[in-house]
Formats: C-alpha cells, sequence, structure tokens
C-alpha cells in the first residue's frame, strides 16, 4: 500500500497532461505525452481538483462532504491514484 | 458499418528534413514540397480529425519545422481540441520559434537523439553540428516548461550506448526517454545490413535498459521498443490495422501505417477527395486487413492473434510477397527461418542516406 500523500501537498497536473472531455466515446480521459487514460468517474472527481492551489486535505475534506463518505477511506483512495500518477510523472505531489 | 474511431494522428506535414538519418520511417519515394497540403487543408484535416474521435495529434515530417506555418498549424490544432504532440529534429527551432509554439497551445515535444557520441550523432544524421544544436533546442525547450521527450532510435551504431543516453537525457531535464530499435522499411531495409545489431548487442541493450530503469525512475520514464528481428513473436503493428491511429502523407493520402504504401495493390484515399471520416471507416487500404476476416494460417487459429494481430502487414509482404501472411517474425510463419538467416548474415559498413529520389529494395538485398 502507497504512502499518504501530506495533507498539505497541492497537487497538479503535470504540465502537458490535461484532463479532456472525450465526447466521441462518452467519457473524460487524461491526456499525457504519448498516453491516453481512461480514469473511472471517483478518479476523474480527483483529479479535477489537482489545480495546484488545493490543499490534499481541502480535496480530501470535499470530496467526503459531496459523497457523504468516510474521509480516511476518501484519503487511502487518492493517494494510491495520486501517487501512481506521480511515478509516472503525470502528478506533481 | 461504423468503427471505432481513431485515438491518434500522425499528420507528416512535410518530407523536407535537414537530417539524413539511414533508417527514417519515411518511404524512400519522398513528397516534394510542391505536393504537400497548404496551411488550410491541413487545419481542415485537424477539425475533422478531432471530430472523428481522435485526441492526440503527432505532428511529424520529415522536420515539421520545415513548414513556415508550423505554429499556425499548432494553433489551429489545439484550437480544435486535439492533443499537440511535435516531433521534431531540433534543426530550425529557435527559442523564439519555440515560445510560439508553446502560446500556440502545444503540448508536448519530442526531440530526436541519433547518439551522445557528438561526433557519431552527427555522422547518421548526415549533418555537422547536429548535435550540438539539439543540445540547444532541449535547453529552450525545458526553459518554457514544456515537457520533454528524448526519442533515440538504436542500432549497431549506437547500440552500445543505451545506459548513457537515458542518463544524458535525464541530464538534459527530459521527463521521458523513447529508446526503440530500428524497423527494417524503407530507409532501413536499405541499410539493414549496416544498422542491425548482433544478438549479443541486443541482449546487452536490454540488460542496460532493465538496469537504466532500476537507477534513473521515475524520475526520467524509460519506454523501450524491443526489436522483433530478434524475437520468436511479432509485434503487435499499429495495435491492430485501421483500429487505433492513422497516417496523413504530405500530399494529404491517408493511410494505417507510415509503410502501408509499400503494399502494392492498396488503395489509399485522399483528403482533398474524401472525408477523413469517410477514409477511416470506408476506403480500401483500411477495411484490407481490419478485423480477422484477412487471416490465413497459421494466424486465423491462433491463439494469440487478439495479441499481435498477425503482425505486421508491411513486413509479411517484404518477405512472403502477401500481405496476409504471417509476419515472418513470428516463430510459426514458414518465412521465420529467412528472416533469422538474414539477422545471422555478415554485417556490412557504409550507409546509403536519406535523400530525395531514392529506389526501393527488396529484403533479399
Amino acid at each position: 500500500m502507497s504512502a499518504r500523500v501530506p495533507p498539505d501537498a497541492r497537487p497538479r497536473l503535470a504540465r502537458g497532461v490535461r484532463l479532456h472531455q472525450d465526447r466521441a466515446r462518452g467519457r473524460t480521459v487524461l491526456l499525457a505525452p504519448e498516453r491516453v487514460i481512461s480514469p473511472n468517474p471517483s478518479a476523474v472527481e480527483i483529479l479535477r481538483r489537482c489545480d495546484g492551489t488545493l490543499t490534499f486535505a481541502a480535496i480530501v475534506e470535499d470530496l467526503a462532504r459531496v459523497h457523504r463518505a468516510e474521509p480516511g477511506r476518501i484519503a487511502a483512495d487518492a493517494s494510491a491514484l495520486l501517487r501512481d500518477l506521480a511515478d509516472r510523472r503525470m502528478v506533481e505531489l | 458499418m461504423t468503427h471505432p474511431p481513431p485515438l491518434g494522428m500522425l499528420a507528416e506535414v512535410t518530407h523536407r528534413c535537414p537530417l539524413a538519418c539511414p533508417y527514417c520511417s519515411n518511404p524512400v519515394q519522398l513528397d516534394r514540397r510542391s505536393d504537400e497540403l497548404d496551411t488550410a487543408a491541413w487545419l481542415g484535416v485537424f477539425e475533422q480529425a478531432a471530430a472523428l474521435g481522435v485526441l492526440q495529434l503527432h505532428l511529424s515530417g520529415g522536420e515539421p519545422a520545415a513548414r513556415p506555418d508550423i505554429v499556425e498549424l499548432t494553433r489551429g490544432a489545439a484550437a480544435a481540441g486535439l492533443y499537440t504532440n511535435l516531433i521534431t529534429s531540433g534543426i530550425g527551432l529557435s527559442a523564439a520559434r519555440l515560445e510560439a509554439l508553446a502560446g500556440a497551445g502545444l503540448d508536448h515535444v519530442q526531440l530526436s537523439w541519433q547518439d551522445t557520441d557528438s561526433a557519431n550523432a552527427d555522422e547518421i544524421a548526415g549533418f555537422a553540428g547536429a548535435y550540438a544544436r539539439k543540445q540547444e533546442t532541449a535547453r529552450a525547450v525545458i526553459a518554457l516548461g514544456l515537457p520533454l521527450t528524448i526519442n533515440v532510435v538504436v542500432h549497431r551504431l549506437n547500440i552500445g550506448r543505451v545506459a548513457e543516453m537515458a542518463a544524458a537525457a535525464h541530464r538534459a531535464g527530459a521527463r521521458r526517454i523513447e529508446i526503440a530499435h530500428a524497423q527494417y522499411y524503407g530507409w532501413g531495409l536499405v541499410n539493414r545490413a549496416a544498422l542491425l545489431p548482433t544478438l549479443d548487442q541486443v541482449e546487452a541493450a536490454h540488460a542496460a535498459v532493465a538496469r537504466v530503469r532500476q537507477e534513473l525512475q521515475p524520475a526520467i520514464l524509460v519506454d523501450y521498443v524491443a526489436p522483433d528481428h530478434f524475437s520468436r513473436w511479432p509485434k503487435p503493428c499499429m495495435n491492430g490495422w485501421g483500429r487505433q491511429s492513422l497516417n496523413v502523407t504530405p500530399r494529404g493520402k491517408v493511410l494505417p501505417c507510415h509503410a502501408a504504401e509499400t503494399i502494392p495493390g492498396l488503395v489509399f484515399w485522399n483528403v482533398r477527395e474524401h472525408p477523413l471520416r469517410e477514409i477511416w471507416e470506408a476506403s480500401p487500404a483500411f477495411t484490407a486487413f481490419r478485423g480477422e476476416a484477412w487471416m490465413k494460417e497459421p494466424c486465423r487459429s491462433c491463439p494469440r492473434k487478439e495479441i499481435d494481430f498477425g503482425g505486421c502487414r508491411c513486413q509479411a509482404f517484404a518477405w512472403t510477397g502477401d500481405a496476409a501472411d504471417a509476419d515472418p517474425a513470428c516463430q510459426h510463419s514458414p518465412h521465420h527461418a529467412a528472416l533469422r538467416a538474414a539477422v545471422a548474415a555478415p554485417r556490412t559498413d557504409g550507409l546509403r542516406y536519406r535523400r530525395f529520389s531514392g529506389a526501393p529494395a527488396g529484403p533479399g538485398g
């Protein structure tokens, strides 16, 4: 299991990485150098908030409120997603 | 009948290039400047591509910066919603021009390196001073904050420096390096006896890549394309014919892959005459090898046909005379032994550089 992202981290999509509305296929994709990733809807919700201004704690709190979910669970899922994308140079923590 | 739309489009906006690399993926018969689509025609193609479902556009050539309108083309592609990737030699790209491209919405730069040994790099590129200018371009890309990938084509003349190239790309600030073995079509086929590494060299390169990945990832991502000539299985060429990508030539012909014109009898439609969607869905060249109906044995009953799609149609034709045969890189191909014999044959020195007005040659010589 990956380490938690620190609460005061301000995750952002790396330059050259962006979410895109893929109208032809009815989905949101993450576009990066030589990569097209199709994140699930919860991952899209997390990535939409990774704008470099919100802290990880604020992102988790917001998602927990919107989805009436347990913050610990959301923090674990979001950490796993963001650590994975950071290892692929798509997210900066 | 409609087909799932393509994800990526390679736009070869020109065949003009200051370099003369002897493994160039362009055809041996190059399109001339007077043949090229104009600005408005390319912009129309980009809009059609985005509407069709293309997500990523690879602006390539030749050298795409040889087009005076490359900034305008990039701006139009970005405005259409396409992810724009510039595949460049780095020659002819000043810092000011790169800044204009970044301002136009360019997402990513792929810069080719021929070697980390500067003299050898210039020798392979057939262009004195290319290496130094590429380093300048890399610095300018990094200074702009654009993500940079270094592309290296690997062959007998540089294969010993795979690890050094990854380390140098990391020092230059690249986020990613793509180390791909040369492919033997077109110019690469003409120069195969000079470019093909030995099995020992290939095994050493595999080990070097594994080592460098351990050391450098994720500081730099190392993508590696192994050579099919040393494998028992064919590559999943283009991830299937007419399945995910298309390629538009300088004159506007639409191909399922960059080498498809080497297969005689295929009819390619042109964006000057047909909408892109119609070409993707119904043009003879795209329907010829789409799906599995065209397959013969040993592919037809092979459980791997959904993994590698029978390999490469162009390579099948080059070796067997029938593009519907199994790729000879596959151990089940009756022609696999001939490919192995070519791999075992003595190497030669001397390169034939990529120039306008070449003549094609068969795989036998």
